[in-house]
């Protein structure tokens, strides 16, 4: 009994180191986010200098605008795009919808350098250079094929039944599809464009492939600060520590939110 | 009957054009600039100036070794992690692994930031000031952090599907603890570890993001040889993609593709 006492205590043990180490670097952020100075190391007093600093460099506000607006557009139109892909795809020809589908996992597999690269060289063969068109579309490639990606499962698993019913009884094949098909798929829509949004918020090399210049997002921006530091002051750097906390705390306050509500939804059920 | 001029099918064909153009059309750009010279003609001088630099073939398998340690670190830590959660009888074992997928969803580059900051104070005690030039083993560690949900997300949601009375009959034929580890859970949870490995392997041989913000820019990976050669031999910048793009295609037909991509986010929690 006490051998299995042990062994379950171990568990946690390894569990809960795991975690703390997954935490300790943002965890240290969020604290020295609140020094009056900014070096790591010696906590020297409580203040908000660096969230100040944050909100009043209009360039770090501007990227930060800058990174949620693409985010939303992207995620926005790659989730019309997927969706509609996908309603399609599921009612082609086999052939077709093997086509597509191939077509639709190159950008999911691929290396994301290959191909931020390769619609680099396509934009620049045919003329199009670099805009926030070839921006946008560069961020649409790599997040359409994941809204399709879940959406499909969704359609699989719907009663097709309920859209002839929907014809017999009347309803216009458009009528029928965003009355009866819709609703059956949303869950996976949703989290399509979730998944979207996350993915453009995230993404560094395509957009450095794809930007037009001088437009900064939050990967560039702080990629840029750390590794050609000279250009930018300690002080820019401590107040991506604020940035870091916010997101943190937003994040964490986002999934509770969700999960409570997602927990009163199933008692609701 | 159906109405006229609207089909089901045709709603895939907006996917289909956004793919033939930025999909389809940039991987043959590519394969056209891989086999050509600079002054457009045909020649397989890139494939043969690739394959006979050494320099190249060495940066390459340093490369792949790097990806490979982080791979077996990842596989390490993330295994006991995804079979201590997914075996617990805990009734709110999801939030533990919610904790484990939380930091994905902040930036990729704030999140390598904290690491950074994280080794610049580790590196200012007298005993660890070896870590300030240690720039393989901080890109590894860098890579392990980041990708570490990857590697435990499908690795739980396969060790999940194995049935407890699978565990139950094999004690009850009186095999110990080894033997149901190494004849049950290892076989069964084999797909989970092919698809972490993919995307664990993948991604920490191309996104040069990590080796540069925590390796001085001193550990090159494929990603970033890629990127550099960009700047000036498109040509070659293709060839090495082409390389990769084939290596990538490979290993995923070996291991039978991903098989978990809509949960490799938490998009389903």
């Amino acid at each position: 009994m006490n051998k299995q006492l042990l062994i379950k205590c171990l568990k946690a043990f390894f569990v809960g180191l795991v975690l703390l180490l997954l935490y300790a670097p943002i965890l240290l952020l969020a604290v020295y986010s609140f020094d009056k100075t900014n070096m790591i190391g010696r906590f020297e007093g409580f203040s908000f200098t660096h969230y100040a600093a944050l909100f009043q460099n209009s360039k770090v506000l501007g990227m930060i605008g800058n990174t949620f607006l693409l985010a939303f557009v992207a995620a926005t139109l790659s989730t019309i795009l997927g969706t509609m892909g996908a309603l399609g795809m599921f009612y082609s020809k086999k052939r077709m919808k093997m086509l597509i589908h191939g077509a639709s996992q190159i950008p999911v597999i691929n290396a994301e350098i290959v191909t931020a690269l390769s619609l680099a060289v396509t934009f620049v063969a045919i003329g199009l250079g670099k805009s926030y068109f070839t921006l946008l579309i560069g961020h649409m490639v790599i997040c359409t094929p994941f809204v399709v990606l879940s959406v499909m499962p969704k359609l699989k698993q719907m009663d097709n039944s309920l859209y002839e019913a929907a014809l017999d009884l009347g309803a216009s094949p458009f009528k029928a599809l965003m009355q009866v098909v819709l609703p059956q798929i949303i869950p996976g829509v949703i989290s399509g464009f979730m998944l979207a949004v996350t993915l453009s918020l995230d993404d560094y090399i395509v957009t450095m492939y794809t930007r037009p210049s001088g437009f900064e997002t939050i990967s560039t921006y702080v990629y840029n600060a750390t590794t050609k530091g000279n250009a930018h002051t300690a002080v820019t750097l401590a107040s991506l520590w604020a940035l870091t906390t916010i997101i943190f705390v937003v994040i964490v306050l986002f999934v509770l939110i969700s999960n409570l509500t997602g927990r009163k939804k199933e008692a609701d059920r | 009957m159906k109405a006229p001029g609207f089909s089901r099918k045709t709603l895939c064909i907006p996917y289909a054009v956004f793919l033939i153009f930025f999909v389809v059309i940039p991987m043959c750009v590519i394969l056209f600039y891989a086999f050509t010279d600079s002054e457009m003609h045909f020649s397989f001088s890139n494939f043969l100036r690739f394959f006979s630099d050494p320099t190249k073939l060495s940066t390459i398998v340093y490369s792949i070794v790097i990806s490979l340690i982080t791979t077996v670190i990842c596989l390490v830590i993330a295994y006991p992690v995804a079979l201590i959660l997914a075996r617990s009888k805990l009734k709110k074992k999801f939030i533990i692994l919610m904790l484990f997928v939380l930091p994905m969803w902040i930036n990729f580059v704030l999140r390598i930031n904290a690491i950074r900051e994280f080794f610049n104070l580790l590196s200012q005690a007298d005993a660890l000031s070896w870590l300030e030039t240690a720039n393989i083993f901080k890109t590894v560690v860098g890579m392990v952090y980041d990708f570490l949900p990857f590697m435990i997300l499908p690795l739980y949601t396969t060790m999940l599907k194995i049935d407890d009375s699978l565990y139950e009959a094999s004690a009850d034929l009186g095999a110990n603890s080894f033997t149901t580890f190494f004849r049950i859970t290892l076989p069964l949870s084999m797909p989970g570890i092919m698809s972490g490995v993919t995307m664990v392997f993948l991604p920490s041989m191309t996104n040069y993001v990590v080796s540069d913000m925590l390796g001085n820019a001193k550990v090159t990976i494929i990603g970033k040889f890629i990127s550099d050669y960009f700047g000036n031999d498109w040509h070659m910048g293709s060839m090495i993609a082409l390389v990769l793009l084939i290596v990538v295609f490979v290993s995923t037909w070996l291991t039978g593709g991903f098989h978990s991509e809509e949960n490799v986010r938490g998009a389903n929690l």
